[in-house]
């Protein structure tokens, strides 16, 4: 059996005595789109802090590959290949375009304090190469109009992109997707799951995504993992997952209320 | 042109010592002692993200350390700087350790603890530090040169500085200063970026505590006797001043503040010469009239401009220059 | 040991401490409620204490008119200070609020310098100065009243808050802002009450330490800094914590003062509290009555 990118293992988080995740397990195959869906408060992003080391679950294991996870902390967690983007945007708003996505380029360069303020060489070389780095994701994902923009003056799709950029320059094995499409008009949705799916089959990166958008999630995705109330209550393709009871009742449920 | 206008100024800083007044080179040479301590600062508090109240301390530290390797442990002036830096700076990645526990408030609140601590241990060692009655500060000699008056001491000064500048314009534009910028901005997107942000903090606090410390040293060596009192609270307060006049985050922005606010009181103290006619006592309430300006400017710049004089200055250039697209600065803000 | 030192040492803690704590309250009412750290609370202290001076011997008002004077002055101060200064900065980085305060503070200080000077302003004798007998201890009866005076208006404050609207209302503010403005509350104007109560809270200790030193001057400000470790001690949110935290940095640093300071020479009472505070940060930083924080992404 060759090993899972990811396995999840009966994973318990909670916050004060309230649970968030009871005893969460799953697989993610290497090379697979995996989406996490479920109704609001089921626990989804819960799970993705989880496994990049944001949350410490109070029970449970994360094995990433062959390597177990559930102790490190997230830039450990970076470093063995895991990025991620954020259901809020999380980017740093007073740099540029550029700036922001050279930090996606941390873990590639090995520059010093001392050689990077006394502009050795071996720092100007390793700048050169982190740039040039960028300027292909920044093409991939067509942000050259704003390349040297401030962030926090872009608009949100643009900003979700430039998040999506920032993830990618570090050459994932794992991506983590918290809601990419969320408050999107239809255009950026296309431009988005063209970059995700590009992402996925050109440089086989493993992607685990939350999204409420069922048309795009049952589109594109491998494997469908439904929680709710921090459980697990199906799990398997799309056209397994839409006509499972469980997952109709709980959808259903939400609406009543 | 901008090369120009730089190259004009670096001329008139190197030739200063030839035409400039004894009272000229002093106001230079605190000037220029001024810029390498806030820049300091601004590494930790604007580009990091790190509020500290304990920059006087660490100007003590530095001055201290400078005084005593100087006069007791016979080490050469000119050696005594760097040292008293990195003196500076283990003790200042000491008081970072708790800053990963620490944000905001809390922060500010040790870095004060740190101050009055540092201010007691000092009164108190007086094997090293002389105690209340202080040290006095020999000049530093080389080859037969000695630098005994603001006149010698300028180019150092001069040199020490535009290093500390040259050096906090490279980091900022490289990975590691990305990183500092990085955690101020998103400290869990960094760290999911990979950033270890406990070092990247622990190395802002030393690097900060470096350049701080080179300045109390400086500082020291230029004022010839140093005392506990030579570090109050209120330094770390106007140093601070200067980070915000100057601009948070911002290298340009550090010589601006640090400048500007070292000539202010100069400025002040003309007018008030100048006004001595009409209001006698004016004179007497020149520190007062200081404090009342610097605490106005403060309150004035956080709340119609928090990025200060950097920003204002970058606004005037892309005005004058408009048709020429400027390269934007690498610290960010 | 000499038993009625270690008494005398106690009350001068505990009455010191209590004005600490009327202090921390101040500044726990503006932490909880805008989330703002005050490092001007010493300054709102002298403010008060100059003001009510100035009414009494520039005026030569009788203490009764010159006390709710002072208090008016400086409620309006309060409001004034919050509207001008700190509301513009309501979402700018904790950076930006604390050294606006720390900005304040110096306009505070340097304003009331430029007016009264640097000198130390003799403070009318608002007790009268014979000592009365506690047990086997003389305690000077300002002392007594100024304690008195700080229960009561504690015990006010915590009615205030238990049972009037405007109490109940920013107590709902502090707990959740978005909430209490679904419940119609104005949030704006809880931050400008809160920014009033501190300025008064505080007036009223400048007054009476002013009335129990016999003079005032600008030394009176450390006492804003003097309320961070008691702040840090008690929990940053908690206004009984402050009252505990007050009295007990208060006794602390009188009892270090009175059996350290003569071994080592002086200066361990100025800094003991700050030794407290960085002991309580390393061990608890949300201090003995806080409330942790837990932070979610």
């Amino acid at each position: 059996m060759t090993a899972m990118a990811l396995s999840i293992r009966d994973l318990f988080l909670s916050f004060g005595g309230v649970s968030a995740l009871s005893g969460v397990s799953f697989d993610v195959r290497p090379g697979e789109i995996f989406a996490i869906i479920g109704p609001n408060g089921a626990g989804k992003s819960s799970m993705l802090n989880c496994i990049s080391g944001l949350y410490r679950p109070q029970r449970g294991t994360i094995a990433f590959g062959e390597t177990p996870v559930t102790g490190l902390p997230p830039h450990r967690r970076a470093r063995l290949g895991i990025a991620r983007s954020f259901q809020n945007i999380a980017l740093f708003k007073e740099m540029s375009v550029v700036d922001n996505i050279l930090v996606g380029r941390h873990l590639h360069a090995r520059t010093r304090l001392l050689s990077a303020g006394f502009s050795l060489p071996s720092a100007r070389i390793s700048e050169k190469a982190q740039r040039a780095k960028v300027d292909e994701v920044v093409a991939f994902l067509g942000l050259g109009a704003v390349r040297d923009e401030p962030v926090g003056t872009l608009a949100y799709g643009v900003q979700k992109r430039v998040e999506l950029a920032r993830a990618l320059a570090s050459e994932p094995k794992l991506l983590l997707l918290d809601e990419p499409m969320a408050g999107m008009n239809s255009g950026e949705r296309d431009d988005m799951v063209r970059a995700i799916l590009e992402t996925n089959a050109a440089h086989g990166v493993t992607i685990v995504m939350i999204e409420h958008d069922m048309g795009i999630v049952m589109d594109i995705s491998d494997t469908v993992c439904v929680l709710d109330f921090g459980r697990r209550i199906a799990l398997g393709s799309p056209s397994e997952v839409r006509d499972d009871p469980h997952v109709i009742k709980a959808y259903l449920g939400e609406e009543d209320d | 042109m901008r090369r120009v206008a730089s190259g004009v100024t670096l001329a008139a800083l190197v030739l200063l010592p030839f035409f400039g007044s004894n009272y000229a080179l002093d106001v230079a040479n605190r000037c220029g002692i001024a810029v390498i301590g806030v820049l300091g600062l601004n590494i930790l508090t604007g580009f990091t993200g790190l509020i500290s109240l304990g920059n006087a301390a660490f100007m003590a530290i530095g001055g201290f350390s400078a005084a005593f390797l100087i006069t007791k442990a016979g080490v050469n002036g000119f050696a005594a700087i760097p040292a008293a830096g990195a003196i500076a700076a283990l003790l200042g990645m000491i008081v970072g350790v708790p800053s990963l526990r620490l944000k905001g408030l809390y922060l500010a609140m040790a870095t004060l603890a740190a101050h009055f601590i540092v201010e007691f241990t000092v009164v108190k060692w007086e094997s090293v530090t002389g105690g209340v009655s202080g040290m006095s500060v020999p000049a530093p000699a080389l080859f037969g040169v000695v630098l005994d008056n603001d006149r010698k001491l300028f180019g150092l000064v001069l040199l020490l500085a535009l290093a500390a500048l040259l050096f906090a314009r490279n980091l900022f534009r490289a990975r590691p200063g990305r990183a500092l910028i990085a955690v101020r901005d998103h400290e869990t997107a960094a760290a999911v970026m990979g950033i270890d942000v406990f070092r990247a903090k622990i190395s802002a606090f030393g690097l900060s505590a470096f350049f701080v410390g080179v300045a109390g040293a400086l500082a020291a060596i230029q004022s010839r006797i140093i005392s506990p009192e030579s570090y109050p609270l209120s330094l770390a307060i106007d140093a601070l001043s200067m980070v915000i006049i100057g601009g948070m985050g911002s290298v340009a922005g550090s010589v601006l503040g640090a400048v500007g606010l070292t000539l202010l009181p100069e400025g002040l103290r003309a007018a008030t010469n100048a006004l001595s006619g009409q209001w006698p006592d004016l004179i007497s309430k020149l520190s007062i009239l200081k404090e009342l300006v610097f605490s106005i400017l403060i309150i004035v710049f956080l709340i119609f401009e928090p990025h200060g004089l950097a920003a204002l200055w970058r606004r005037a250039v892309r005005k004058r220059h408009a048709t020429t697209q400027q390269q934007p600065e690498g610290g960010g803000k | 040991m000499d038993f009625t030192f270690l008494l005398q040492l106690l009350i001068n803690g505990l009455v010191v401490g209590s004005i600490y704590a009327l202090v921390a309250t101040g500044f726990v009412i503006i932490h909880k409620s805008t989330g703002a750290l005050n490092l001007a609370q010493g300054e709102f202290l002298m403010v008060g204490a100059y003001v009510c001076l100035y009414a009494m011997t520039t005026f030569r008002l009788p203490f009764a008119a010159a006390f709710p004077l002072t208090l008016a002055f400086t409620a309006l101060l309060g409001v004034l200070i919050e509207r001008v200064v700190l509301r513009p900065l309501l979402g700018s980085p904790v950076i930006s609020v604390i050294m606006v305060t720390l900005g304040l503070a110096g306009l505070l200080r340097s304003g009331l310098q430029f007016f009264f000077g640097t000198d130390t302003r003799a403070f009318p004798e608002l007790f009268p100065s014979a000592p009365v007998m506690l047990g086997v201890v003389p305690v000077s009866q300002g002392y007594i009243w100024s304690v008195a005076g700080v229960t009561v208006l504690l015990t006010a404050l915590g009615l205030f808050f238990r049972y009037s609207r405007a109490g109940l209302a920013l107590r709902a503010t502090a707990s959740n802002q978005q909430t209490a403005l679904s419940m119609g509350i104005s949030v704006k104007r809880m931050f400008a009450l809160s920014w009033c109560i501190a300025a008064v809270v505080s007036a009223i200790g400048g007054v009476l330490l002013g009335a129990i030193r016999g003079g005032i001057d600008m030394s009176l400000g450390h006492m804003g800094l003097k309320v961070l470790p008691v702040v840090i001690l008690g929990g940053l949110d908690s206004v009984p914590g402050a009252i505990v935290g007050g009295l007990f940095i208060g006794v602390v640093e009188n009892l270090t003062g009175g059996y350290l300071d003569p071994l080592l020479g002086g200066g361990v009472k100025e800094v003991v509290p700050y030794i407290v505070l960085v002991l309580i940060l390393m061990v608890r930083p949300s201090g003995l009555f806080g409330r942790k924080k837990v932070d979610r992404v």
